[in-house]
């Protein structure tokens, strides 16, 4: 197999890649709902994302915890039936419901059969409109989060990134897990619990898509049925949050044999006009795959890690650029080396042409085959809702990438990495670190 | 509540039906199985290669030899340079990875369909012309350790795992980790990382899956083209491990660490696994797991220790007969604070001894059949989750046939079937208990 050389070479210049190939309708429901659908009969069933602007960072002041428990209760009895019979009327339907929350996010994400779509809609409307939040499902739910709570207080990485998020954020909601402390969440009570539902569903905050064997007719009356009592808003978003933390050393002993590390400063919102030089900056420097800057000095030169990542938080109300890398506490010093090493180094000569055309051939190629099943393409839909982005967006974000020049990247390569405000958050002993500003 | 407790995930494999969906079939003259999925639905394929080989195939003394070695392919070819191989595939869009188990060792890359051509033809490449540098054996050495390190040193779930495991097998190398121990790791070399590719990669050990936006007639023109002229192993080893001795004595362990913030109870027993054309062992297993443990409001053991006595904030039953030889039936119970290790382990036992005696319900046992057959309608949607079941399926000894026959299988059992089931799983004597805890309980039954 000589010849392979050649044939790689022809082979990515000619090739077209996959194109997203979508086809979105905007549906707007007559109770005015509004949702993105794409209509795809191949399968009898139907994929729903509901989602609400908010999440655990509107939590009342002392009751943090209170909405994530209140989803985790939400169908644990609810309209005529008890967290059981709730259970077993799913089952029955073969109908799958998932309610999370995040900082900024509700979510509701339904799976559901053609031939018994009604009944489904009809059990997970009692979900969202008539949750019992009985005491002692209250307290059922609570157990299982207090054990989250306490497994995440021995796991070096949650212990990490909640040092990271409360040194960051200071006294916004962002400062602290959504998940609440074993204190907060032990003097949670059922009005607390009442008092969550009305901060995050909020129908003027819902964003809807579906993909699935359902037309624009029938998913309207869907929504409208399904979530057209749910009330207005009456809690206002969180308020815009503030980076506090400064560059430094921040070592947390733990006993561990590998150490991790949480590192980062403060990152770029996505309605910015750079972020999308950022996401392909980003992707060179510590994104997926092996091929990574970082992936490549401190894993495949040095075998210092055997994964190394970096990622763009852009929240609602504040931003980071962080990542994570995990080394034996005696090589965990010589990975933060080569990665300050390589912000500066990003910083001062950002990329090279080769490395640029190189991620836009990534970027553009894998755009497509994230469209790859119903569920998967309604949460892309639901997600371009939430950021402001139109239906187009699908066909011309390609183009947005092949658009960036070396000069845009290289500029926002500056604007973006700051080695000098990075800030390292160590679990761990690692070998020759300590605390330091 | 939907969600994991995060220390369990991964007792807990969560099974899938194999759909109805259209597969193809064939064999390339050399003896490389091909599997064909189709889903033309985006303009995506997954190509997969699936070794009938993984870590308890390896040579005593070895341990992680198969999972290094999968690290090594990626590290050059005659043709290829050290990562070129993954640096082409992200230079089109695509992504790739591997991964290693007791039966199997599989690369895969997801890709636009039309570089399928141009995977094949890297895949085919590292079956028979790997190349790898002194040094590069060296520093991926230290990557492998590392990810121990990150998956089992770091993690308490994954040491308990492992001590059961080596309890739970007698003399089968399933008690044998995947990654391997430490110390046998430390001085796996470039000769045992060759030795094992020599004697196991090859066409007539290998199974290429390919999934999505393509068509039978386009892969076996491809597959001929690429594939087709590597040569066969001719001694190809039979896959024969050493097998259990009937199991005499409960195992009993317990593991204190600091960092099990969330103590709990785990019980495996000695389990048979799906055999082609005689698979009614199994799907009774797959049952029983389902019924006793399969969800936590209306499952058997979740009604009664969550619902009924609060003796559990999580209890889970796990069965995958997925596997070459013998597996496990697991069961794991964790109690709230106010509930030691003890009683929970007798509440479970209790549980289960009533469950017998009761039988099963019928309205429960209608609802998981209905389930099962819905979740044949929703595997369509993820065909790389079905091509991962074909593979795992095709590499433990189980054919096309067996995986179609499987949903109707599982349909056909009765309550008493699972009745049966249970009463010949739990036997104490085919068991290992563990109790995971952290080292201030250690004394005491909490």
């Amino acid at each position: 197999m000589k010849r392979l050389f050649i044939v790689l070479g022809l082979m990515f210049m000619t090739a077209t890649g996959a194109q997203a190939a979508v086809e979105v309708q905007q549906v707007t429901s007559p109770g005015g709902i509004r949702a993105w659908l794409v209509e795809e009969r191949s399968i009898p069933f139907t994929a729903l994302e509901i989602r609400f602007r908010g999440g655990t960072a509107l939590d009342a002041p002392d009751k943090r915890g209170a909405i994530n428990l209140m989803m985790a209760t939400l169908e644990e009895g609810a309209g005529d039936l008890d967290a059981q019979g709730f259970a077993q009327a799913r089952e029955a339907l073969a109908a799958s419901f998932r309610f999370n929350v995040y900082d900024d996010t509700t979510t509701i994400s339904a799976r559901f059969l053609t031939e018994n779509r009604d009944q489904a809609m009809a059990l997970l409307k009692t979900a969202i409109m008539q949750p019992h939040f009985d005491q002692v499902a209250i307290d059922r739910v609570r157990g299982q989060v207090q054990s989250i709570i306490r497994s995440d207080t021995q796991n070096p990485s949650r212990i990490g990134g909640s040092a990271f998020d409360e040194m960051v954020w200071g006294d916004h909601p962002y400062a602290s897990s959504g998940n609440g402390t074993l204190e907060s969440v032990t003097s949670l009570t059922r009005d607390d619990i009442l008092d969550a539902y009305k901060r995050v569903f909020a129908l003027d905050r819902v964003y809807v898509s579906a993909v699935g064997d359902i037309g624009a007719d029938e998913l309207g009356l869907l929504l409208d049925d399904l979530l057209g009592d749910v009330a207005m808003a009456t809690t206002p978003l969180a308020p815009r949050a503030t980076y506090q933390l400064e560059k430094g050393v921040t070592v947390i002993p733990f006993e561990t044999p590998q150490s991790v590390a949480l590192f980062g400063h403060a990152g770029i919102t996505r309605d910015d006009p750079d972020f999308m030089a950022t996401y392909l900056l980003n992707e060179v420097f510590g994104g997926g795959g092996f091929e990574s800057r970082l992936m490549q000095e401190v894993r495949e030169k040095r075998g210092l890690t055997y994964g190394v990542s970096t990622f763009l938080m852009p929240m609602e109300s504040g931003e980071l650029i962080m990542g994570q890398v995990r080394s034996d506490n005696a090589r965990m010093g010589e990975s933060i080396d080569v990665i300050r090493a390589e912000w500066a180094k990003i910083a001062q000569i950002g990329l090279s042409e080769k490395e640029l055309e190189d991620a836009k051939t990534y970027l553009t190629g894998a755009y497509a085959l994230r469209f790859d099943g119903n569920a998967p393409i309604a949460r892309i839909m639901v997600g371009m809702q939430m950021a402001d982005l139109p239906v187009d967006y699908i066909r011309t974000r390609n183009d947005q990438i092949r658009a960036l020049t070396l000069a845009d990247v290289n500029r926002v390569a500056v604007r973006i990495y700051q080695p000098d405000q990075l800030h390292f958050v160590i679990v761990g002993h690692p070998d020759g670190i300590e605390t330091s500003n | 509540m939907t969600r994991l407790i995060a220390i369990l995930l991964a007792l807990l494999p969560l099974t899938q039906q194999a759909s109805a969906a259209e597969v193809t079939t064939f064999t390339l003259n050399n003896g490389m199985d091909v599997v064909v999925l189709e889903d033309h639905r985006a303009q995506v394929v997954v190509h997969m290669v699936w070794y009938r080989v993984g870590a308890a195939d390896e040579p005593p003394g070895k341990s992680g030899i198969a999972h290094f070695l999968e690290h090594l392919l990626f590290k050059g070819t005659d043709d290829l340079g050290p990562g070129e191989l993954s640096a082409t595939v992200t230079r089109n869009g695509g992504s790739d990875n591997a991964f290693t188990s007791w039966d199997y060792t599989a690369y895969f890359q997801r890709v636009a369909s039309d570089r399928l051509d141009l995977m094949m033809l890297m895949e085919a490449d590292r079956m028979r012309d790997l190349e790898m540098s002194i040094n590069d054996v060296t520093t991926e050495r230290k990557v492998v350790l590392e990810e121990r390190a990150t998956r089992v040193d770091s993690d308490p779930g994954s040491l308990f795992r492992e001590q059961r495991g080596a309890a739970q097998y007698l003399n089968h190398p399933y008690g044998i980790p995947i990654i391997g121990w430490r110390h046998e790791m430390e001085q796996l070399n470039r000769d045992d990382a060759f030795a094992f590719y020599q004697k196991y990669y090859a066409p007539n050990n290998a199974i290429l899956i390919v999934a999505g936006d393509v068509s039978p007639q386009q892969v076996r023109e491809l597959a001929q083209k690429h594939y087709g002229p590597l040569a066969p192993t001719p001694d190809l080893p039979v896959r024969s491990r050493p097998q259990e001795p009937p199991h005499l004595s409960q195992r009993r362990m317990s593991l204190s660490d600091q960092r099990i913030a969330q103590p709990y109870v785990s019980r495996s027993y000695l389990a048979p696994e799906r055999d082609s054309g005689d698979q009614f062992k199994a799907a009774r297993l797959k049952m029983l797991a389902t019924v006793l443990g399969g969800s936590n409001a209306t499952s058997v053991l979740g009604r009664k220790l969550q619902f009924e006595s609060n003796k559990a904030i999580y209890v889970a039953a796990s069965y995958d007969g997925v596997s070459l030889d013998d597996t496990t039936f697991g069961l794991v119970i964790v109690p709230p604070p106010d509930v030691s290790l003890q009683e929970a382990e007798t509440a479970l036992d209790t549980a289960i001894a009533e469950f017998i005696q009761e039988g099963v319900d019928p309205d429960q046992f209608a609802r998981i059949k209905m389930q099962l057959r819905a979740s044949q309608i929703y595997a369509e949607d993820n065909i790389e989750s079905l091509a991962q079941q074909y593979g795992a399926a095709l590499t433990s000894g189980l054919t096309v046939q067996d995986i179609d026959a499987w949903p109707d299988l599982l349909q056909s059992i009765t309550a008493e079937d699972v009745i049966d089931a249970a009463r010949e799983i739990f036997d104490l004597n085919n068991a290992v208990t563990g109790w995971a805890m952290p080292p201030a309980t250690a004394e005491g039954d909490k």
